[in-house]
């Protein structure tokens, strides 16, 4: 049940860190935590779009979850919108990942008080997110030297902190609008707008179960238009519409 | 009846385990409820294959009195098949939900079992005769040549080796966009309730091309839905009352009678959050996974996360009782959401009644007790009278028939006493998210990822 490996790469993580960079301790701070869990419910929310329906209560818990952490940081100012870059390729590798969370709870952030998180090592393995969170240690511990440095520049800069946040934000966006498809995330990009008001049309077919084939594209047509004229002007439309599109999908 | 007055601690004791012994799981073998009928001789489960598997209690044998009647095979029919949606490119599970059982109401026995999009009405019946001696049918149902008949005689039944059959009497689909979780049959026996995410239909079982819909929380502007429907059951005894609950941690209880669609509760069941508890998961772990009402229907149980609540009917602003289940869990949140274990839906059951003993015996004395799943293959019961709680363990090690189980005991933090189990070690791959509780013996059905394990107390 241990994933012995996975234990070995965090200890190894922070050998290195130790080594690497003397003096600056390792200590994942409520923000890197909160970064964590943010960056970590969106992933989980892309992965809810397989072959059969994802299920609504777990995607509208998890994007709460996202709603509060972006919340808290409204009020903080730690969130704060800077111009999208676009990317061409994923940058899942440059997510705050599961490796933060992993470190031990002997390191307490100092002086900022970590509500119900729990810092100790990701001993179980899971069902369904056992797969990606292993590739993700994998990719985020090779890199765990490096990504601590941008860490660090990032504690020191929230704009770039908040820049990361966004590119995975906008990829998912992106990819929703149908706009640059990546080939990362083409698996959700034709889950898309139909769901937008599926229910509608849904709920027209079954009242009139005489409706022609032409008449459910037509509906099916007319409401993609409204989603894809949004566009991301302000930060908190731009997070409701996102998640808004993964709830309904 | 064994139990009857305060003190008496159940022991109970490993009587039948059911399934594969092998631990590669198949995928279709997962059971996903588990029920007793009303009168407890018949135990149904359904599993993620779409199956309906019933085992049927043994006559008890006079010479046996040590034991009750053990549960065998009585029928295995496929209720539900994989569906695919055309129009959104998904696949429908056959993933049977739930199953309730209709009252018996003559020799055939009926349930209802649910996937996500559609209910089916069942009837399994029993055939320990055919008829025998046609005129103008052989035996093996050709045809005989009528030039060759020259006599006639009337067809008789003869036995044969009983065979139970079961066949889907109604089906009730294309009435839920989103996925059920609940159905609950009224106590008329007439009409039932089926609940998925954003809302609640009635219907007749008797009609299967209509239902009403009596509840609808899906927001104009799908941007505005923070919240689904978890769970619903309808009042034990009050025809049109029911209860609903969500994935915020409230319980809405409902008249028919008020309007045509309840969207206004008459009550709204909700206990103020924990203020020095309070985290990003704190909602998460306060999303009801199921709801059940007391015999009486006097109080219900809701279980969420961490803990099991019973609730007064008459007070809406806090539970009567809170037990904790798994509290050592609560420093692990973050990894049990990142591993998806936050969202497991355990269940919750009452013991059976007892409506004969009630009247003369004090309510108090009466066993009253509730049982739910954790991790690890425990499974956890709490003792209402006497505010006693043990844990249990389903696992094939150490199941002697007649032999009590040992307690067990997590080891929240500190030094770990002898027998007694660290948190970190705990599988969470074994999570017992469904029980049963026999309606009037100490039998319960405990229902491990793939195995269904039958409990009994110690007799004499």
């Amino acid at each position: 049940m241990f994933v012995r490996g996975l234990k070995r790469k965090c200890f190894d993580g922070e050998e290195d860190i130790e080594g690497t960079l003397a003096g600056i301790k390792a200590i994942p701070s409520y923000n890197l935590q909160r970064q964590s869990l943010l960056d970590m419910s969106l992933v989980k929310l892309q992965l809810c779009h397989m072959l059969v329906e994802p299920n609504l209560c777990r995607s509208v818990l998890i994007a709460n979850t996202v709603r509060q952490i972006q919340e808290e940081m409204t009020q903080d100012g730690t969130w704060q919108m800077i111009n999208p870059q676009s990317t061409g390729q994923a940058s899942l590798d440059r997510l705050v990942s599961t490796d933060i969370l992993c470190r031990s709870s002997r390191e307490q952030a100092e002086g900022k008080h970590v509500p119900g998180y729990s810092t100790f090592n990701k001993d179980f393995e899971g069902d369904q997110a056992q797969d990606s969170s292993e590739t993700m240690s994998t990719a985020s511990s090779v890199q765990a030297p490096r990504n601590l440095q941008g860490h660090v520049w990032e504690m020191e800069n929230p704009q770039e902190n908040k820049g990361n946040f966004q590119k995975s934000l906008d990829q998912i966006f992106e990819t929703l609008e149908n706009k640059s498809p990546n080939s990362v995330e083409d698996l959700f990009s034709e889950v898309d707008n139909s769901y937008y008001d599926l229910d509608t049309m849904l709920t027209g077919m079954m009242s009139n179960t005489k409706m022609g084939h032409c008449d459910g594209l037509e509906t099916f047509s007319s409401t993609t238009t409204t989603a894809s004229n949004s566009n991301c002007k302000s930060d908190l439309n731009e997070l409701d519409h996102i998640v808004e599109i993964l709830v309904e999908s | 009846f064994s139990g009857a007055g305060g003190g008496n601690d159940i022991q109970w004791c490993f009587s039948q385990v059911k399934g594969a012994v092998d631990d590669d799981v198949a995928e279709a073998d997962i059971i996903s409820t588990v029920e007793f009928n009303h009168s407890g001789e018949l135990l149904a489960t359904g599993d993620k294959g779409g199956r309906v598997v019933i085992f049927q209690q043994e006559q008890e044998n006079k010479t046996q009195s040590h034991s009750r009647g053990e549960y065998n095979v009585y029928s295995t029919f496929q209720s539900h098949e994989p569906e695919f949606d055309y129009l959104k490119s998904l696949e429908i599970e056959e993933k049977i939900n739930k199953i309730r059982w209709l009252p018996q109401k003559n020799a055939a026995q009926f349930l209802l079992s649910t996937n996500d999009k559609t209910i089916k009405l069942w009837k399994i019946s029993e055939r320990d005769k055919r008829p025998e001696g046609y005129n103008l049918k052989e035996e093996d149902g050709r045809y005989r040549d009528p030039t060759t008949v020259t006599t006639l005689r009337v067809p008789v039944f003869r036995p044969m080796d009983l065979m139970v059959e079961a066949s889907p009497r109604r089906i009730f689909a294309n009435a839920h966009t989103y996925h059920i979780n609940s159905i609950s049959i009224n106590s008329d026996y007439e009409t039932y309730l089926s609940a998925d995410d954003l809302r609640i239909n009635l219907w007749h079982l008797e009609i299967t091309d209509r239902s009403f819909n009596i509840v609808d929380i899906k927001p104009a502007n799908m941007e505005e839905l923070t919240e689904v429907i978890t769970a619903a059951e309808f009042h034990p005894n009050s025809c049109n009352t029911f209860v609903y609950s969500s994935s915020k941690g409230t319980i809405r209880l409902c008249d028919m009678r008020a309007s045509a669609l309840c969207d206004r509760h008459s009550k709204l069941f909700e206990e103020p959050e924990d203020p020095s508890n309070r985290s990003f998961f704190s909602e998460i772990i306060s999303s009801i996974s199921d709801v059940k009402f007391s015999h009486s229907g006097r109080y219900m149980m809701t279980r969420d996360y961490l803990s099991v609540k019973i609730w007064d009917l008459n007070m809406e602003n806090r539970p009567v009782e809170t037990y904790q289940v798994h509290e050592y869990l609560r420093s692990k949140l973050c990894s049990l959401y990142e591993n998806d274990c936050i969202f497991d839906k355990f269940e919750c059951c009452w013991n059976g009644s007892d409506r004969q003993v009630k009247f003369f015996t004090r309510t108090s004395d009466l066993p009253n007790i509730v049982m739910t799943g954790s991790y690890n293959n425990f499974f956890r019961m709490f003792d209402r009278n006497t505010k006693r709680d043990i844990t249990l363990e389903a696992s094939r090690e150490n199941n002697k028939p007649r032999t009590v189980l040992k307690p067990r005991k997590v080891c929240a933090s500190g030094k770990r006493k002898k027998d007694e189990i660290s948190v970190d070690s705990l599988d969470f791959n074994k999570k017992i998210l469904h029980t049963a509780w026999h309606p009037k013996e100490n039998i319960i059905a405990v229902a491990t990822t793939n195995n269904l394990y039958i409990f009994q107390d110690k007799m004499n």
